[in-house]
């Protein structure tokens, strides 16, 4: 469980930073280190140069402003978890993140990194894609910012480019007394869930759902939103016949993986239950 | 490459392979053993020590990014004289067998009840869910920990 050998730089401004990814076809990009470490010492990733971007200044803050919020790729998940103003900015956001692997894990592991590594079963990814946040990437050309649900593109693969780094996560505003729920199922507490489902929505004077945003973790070959449902929703009052008919329409619209954990069929019902569940529980609470 | 870091207290002086982890760094340069090794890639928490106030998995971080940091292992926490609150409280509830998982179930342990002295037991369970341990079956670990927890509340010692 060594990694093999490799340079290591820790350069003091972004620039160098991009320079250095550019200079070396081989080289990565090292944070937190919480998803690229194991795959090191395994060898699954043989660098040739790491580029540690823990000097790098700009990188580690969390902004709110009627835009919504700014996460620096450098945020850990436990700055998100320690923010309390997050608690009525995004209540989702620091709910599943809360989530995220385990108490050692989340003291280490950053927001970029989640992103750059592509987990399909990874929380702040499925949170990026529900949410319609967009990225910021710079590299050599400059800067560029790409919506996460175009970002990913399968299982640990993105449209970054090799010399760019994700600087950071932008969730658009959430306005208070949306209703929404995570629900994730793993079999031990803190490992990569078998699936996950995120959603929310508001509602129109009479109570019926508007603007639902449904998302899935682990059940596709990366996090997706399930439109057919989000359709389904819009327009009606929640109730159980609705419940059912949207865990029925979502098991049937993701398209999800067959490992030695679980047979697809199992992930399928398990997206209905938790989207079942979801739903009731947002039904039942309510942001401030 | 020279790394720079206080360990327990202490400046220290090192040099390593970049891909070197904090562990084996630990283990084998410093020669400080208390911190074990069970699985390397993240997966056991045996090798959590506390760096800057957090606890990490000291096999999911390279010896080079402890450059300018302060790390408390399992060594820091104990002191000559006498026991612990913590390993009082661990030996009372017979919270260990073999040992192996000990050291990263006590630093984790005391990262916690420094920061939050008040856990209740889904808090204690949640967080020690990152540490394996083949013994005890965990009852005995998380009574010890809620026992600890009236000494980190009168102090605020680290």
């Amino acid at each position: 469980m060594k990694p093999a050998p490799f340079e290591y730089q820790a350069p003091a401004t972004l620039r160098e930073a991009v320079d250095l990814l550019a200079s070396d076809p081989e080289a990565m990009v090292i944070a937190g280190g919480q998803s690229l470490m194991p795959l090191l010492a395994l060898r699954l990733a043989t660098p040739s140069l790491l580029v540690d971007l823990r000097r790098v200044p700009g990188l580690d803050a969390i902004a709110i402003d009627d835009s919504g919020i700014r996460l620096g790729a450098r945020v850990r998940w436990r700055d998100i978890e320690d923010d309390r103003r997050l608690e009525t900015a995004h209540p989702l956001l620091r709910e599943t993140i809360a989530q995220v692997a385990h108490y050692q894990i989340r003291n280490r592991g950053t927001v970029g990194g989640s992103l750059a590594h592509a987990d399909p079963a990874a929380e702040l990814p499925g949170i990026a894609v529900t949410c319609d946040a967009e990225l910021t990437l710079v590299g050599v050309a400059g800067t560029r910012m790409v919506r996460a649900g175009d970002f990913f593109t399968g299982p640990l693969t993105t449209v970054r480019q090799h010399d760019e780094i994700i600087t950071e996560l932008h969730l658009p505003f959430w306005p208070s007394g949306r209703r929404w729920a995570f629900r994730e199922f793993a079999q031990r507490r803190g490992d990569f869930s078998l699936a996950g489902i995120a959603l929310f929505y508001g509602e129109d004077q009479e109570g019926r759902v508007a603007n639902a945003n449904v998302g899935v973790i682990g059940a596709c070959d990366r996090p997706q939103r399930l439109m057919e449902v989000e359709a389904l929703l819009n327009g009606r009052f929640i109730d159980e016949g609705l419940i059912r008919e949207a865990a029925e329409t979502s098991a049937r619209t993701v398209d999800p993986p067959e490992d030695l954990h679980a047979p697809a069929a199992y992930r399928r019902a398990l997206v209905a239950t938790l989207i079942e569940r979801g739903l009731r529980s947002a039904a039942q609470h309510r942001s401030a | 490459m020279q790394v720079n870091f206080k360990l327990n207290g202490t400046p220290v002086v090192v040099d390593v392979e970049p891909r070197m982890h904090l562990a084996d760094c630990l283990r084998d340069e410093l020669r400080q053993t208390g911190t074990h090794l069970g699985c390397e890639h993240g997966a056991c928490g045996a090798c959590t020590v506390i760096v800057d106030g957090a606890a990490v998995r000291a096999c999911l971080m390279l010896a080079v990014q402890a450059e300018g940091s302060s790390i408390v292992t399992v060594e820091g926490l104990s002191t000559e004289e006498a026991l612990t609150p913590l390993q009082t409280a661990f030996r009372k509830h017979h919270a260990l067998q073999c040992g192996f998982c000990t050291p990263g179930m006590l630093t984790t342990a005391h990262a916690l009840l420094t920061d939050e002295p008040d856990a209740d037991g889904d808090r204690i369970r949640a967080v020690l869910s990152g540490n394996l341990c083949r013994c005890t079956g965990y009852i005995p670990i998380i009574d010890a920990v809620l026992d600890a927890r009236a000494a980190y509340r009168k102090s605020d010692k680290r």
